[in-house]
């Protein structure tokens, strides 16, 4: 049974060929860090996205791992170079089956 | 004690006193995780609820337009009751669809409450007294300057007489509720006015207010009263 | 109220802020944590200082939600391009924080995420380059603690 939830994604939707674009990519997820306790002393178990990618055309451009230090609604911006149009997938994989995905088209010129 | 800054006059939004960069994350829809309540409060505005199988959008046909200014204007008096925006929306829910009242910093309440404020966004908070409000003001009034607690402080004796100075490294706001709902830092998640309040409470030692009692929408008013003419920063960032 | 009445009050919100932290949730690694942290990443190859920085605010007013930014000096061509980037910090129960993994398409090698700094500390960042080279950077700064919170 996979869980997911609402991801956001801010790149240009068009750009000129070779010239470096920036992606913001966030996913509304609480990041539980496993350090919680609860009122009566219970350990709150780890729940938190480990792995976000982002694949250009279907080639993994970048990827990045997530620890329990990364903030809830984590945001992670990076670069890539506009090298053809297309389709731009971005996925976020985590704990207890989460899996979120979202994509942007780019028209490169 | 050095005399606080003399702010009398000058209403000034606690977001002046945060970093550069949580004010940005407050003013970037990009940026700002509220944004996502602001999109489930979309969906459940068009979704079909309660026995009366009716949607928000139904009744209220343009979000923008019929919800424009609304939460400038709460709490209000409607039918002889001091109703927060929260309660009212509630009282939609109960009355126009048919449905269960939402549960206070749940999911739901606060993406709708979220969604609505959004739509206010910029424009002056306005709480008026009038002979309607007058009695329920003063109420508000009187729980802002009232002692509180094991640590026996009152509302104003933080936020209006030492507003500027600091308390543990922290800045004292004047404690306006020009922003809320907030995503505030502290709790990593989105959540209410009356959230905030109960920390307050709790920061006091004291027994808090429960969550839509009438002791917590006279304060609210009053605070609303408070800061009125000050632009709504909704849904706003707070440490 | 006198002025030695308003002290005491000071004093006793003061100890109820710092009572948060001494609650078992909060376990502060030691400096050795991020030591063995980084170590496994390098294999116990040589450091080089420079070419990346970090930057946070050195003063935070919530440690929940900080934004942090790595940028590495690189061309990032196919032949000279930073391959990943590791951050560390050293006052967190867990010191790793995140690891980006870049290519020669990745155009720049600047990142910026927001963390969680459970103190006050020195954070690192750790590049290594496709060459295997490993380069470092680090920034220090202040976490300070939100007033009025759920945690009695």
């Amino acid at each position: 049974m996979s869980k997911t939830s609402r991801t956001s994604i801010t790149m240009p939707s068009s750009a000129k060929k070779g010239a470096i674009i920036e992606i913001r990519a966030i996913a509304q997820h609480d990041m539980e860090s496993g350090f919680r306790y609860t009122e009566s002393g219970k350990l709150i178990p780890r729940d938190i996205i480990r792995t976000f990618t982002c694949s250009y055309n279907n080639v993994e451009v970048f990827k990045a791992d997530f620890y329990p230090g990364i903030g809830a609604n984590p945001l992670i911006t990076f670069t890539t170079i506009a090298s053809d149009s297309g389709m731009l997938e971005f996925k976020w994989l985590g704990d207890d089956g989460y899996e979120a995905v979202n994509q942007a088209r780019i028209t490169v010129s | 004690m050095a005399a606080p800054a003399d702010l009398s006059g000058k209403k000034q939004s606690s977001y002046e006193l945060m970093s550069a960069e949580n004010k940005a994350m407050q003013d970037d829809p990009t940026l700002n995780p509220a944004m996502f309540w602001v999109a489930e409060g979309e969906s459940l505005w068009q979704a079909k609820s309660g026995t009366k199988n009716i949607a928000c959008s139904q009744c209220h046909s343009d979000l923008k337009k019929s919800m424009r200014g609304a939460a400038t204007q709460y709490p209000k008096m409607i039918k002889g009751k001091l109703q927060t925006l929260e309660g009212q929306i509630n009282q939609c829910r109960i009355g126009a669809q048919g449905a269960p009242a939402l549960a206070y910093e749940s999911k739901e309440l606060l993406s709708l409450t979220a969604l609505i404020a959004l739509q206010s966004k910029g424009m002056p908070i306005a709480v008026n007294e009038s002979p309607k409000n007058k009695e329920e003001l003063k109420k508000g009034q009187q729980w802002f300057n009232k002692r509180l607690g094991q640590l026996n402080l009152s509302c104003a004796q933080c936020h209006e007489d030492r507003a500027g100075l600091k308390l543990g490294g922290s800045p004292i706001p004047q404690g306006h509720p020009n922003a809320y709902p907030i995503y505030r830092l502290e709790w990593q998640t989105l959540g209410s006015l009356q959230r905030r309040l109960r920390n307050c409470m709790s920061g006091v030692r004291a027994q808090q207010f429960e969550y839509g009692s009438p002791e917590m929408a006279q304060l609210e008013l009053f605070l609303m009263w408070r800061a009125r003419g000050m632009p709504l920063e909704a849904p706003g960032v707070r440490p | 109220m006198t002025r030695r009445n308003w002290l005491k009050h000071i004093q006793k919100l003061g100890f109820l802020a710092l009572g948060s932290w001494f609650t078992p949730s909060l376990v502060f690694a030691k400096k050795e944590d991020a030591d063995e942290a980084i170590q496994k990443i390098t294999s116990g190859a040589k450091i080089q200082e420079g070419r990346v920085t970090l930057t946070i605010p050195p003063l935070v007013e919530n440690g929940n939600l900080v934004v942090l930014k790595v940028s590495v000096d690189s061309p990032m061509t196919a032949n000279d391009y930073v391959k990943t980037i590791h951050v560390i910090a050293e006052g967190n129960p867990l010191p790793s924080i995140f690891t980006a993994y870049l290519t020669p398409r990745s155009g720049t090698a600047n990142i910026t995420t927001r963390v969680r700094l459970a103190d006050s500390q020195r954070v690192w960042a750790i590049a290594q380059m496709n060459n295997g080279s490993f380069w470092q950077g680090s920034a220090e700064t202040l976490v300070t603690l939100s007033a009025c919170t759920e945690m009695v």
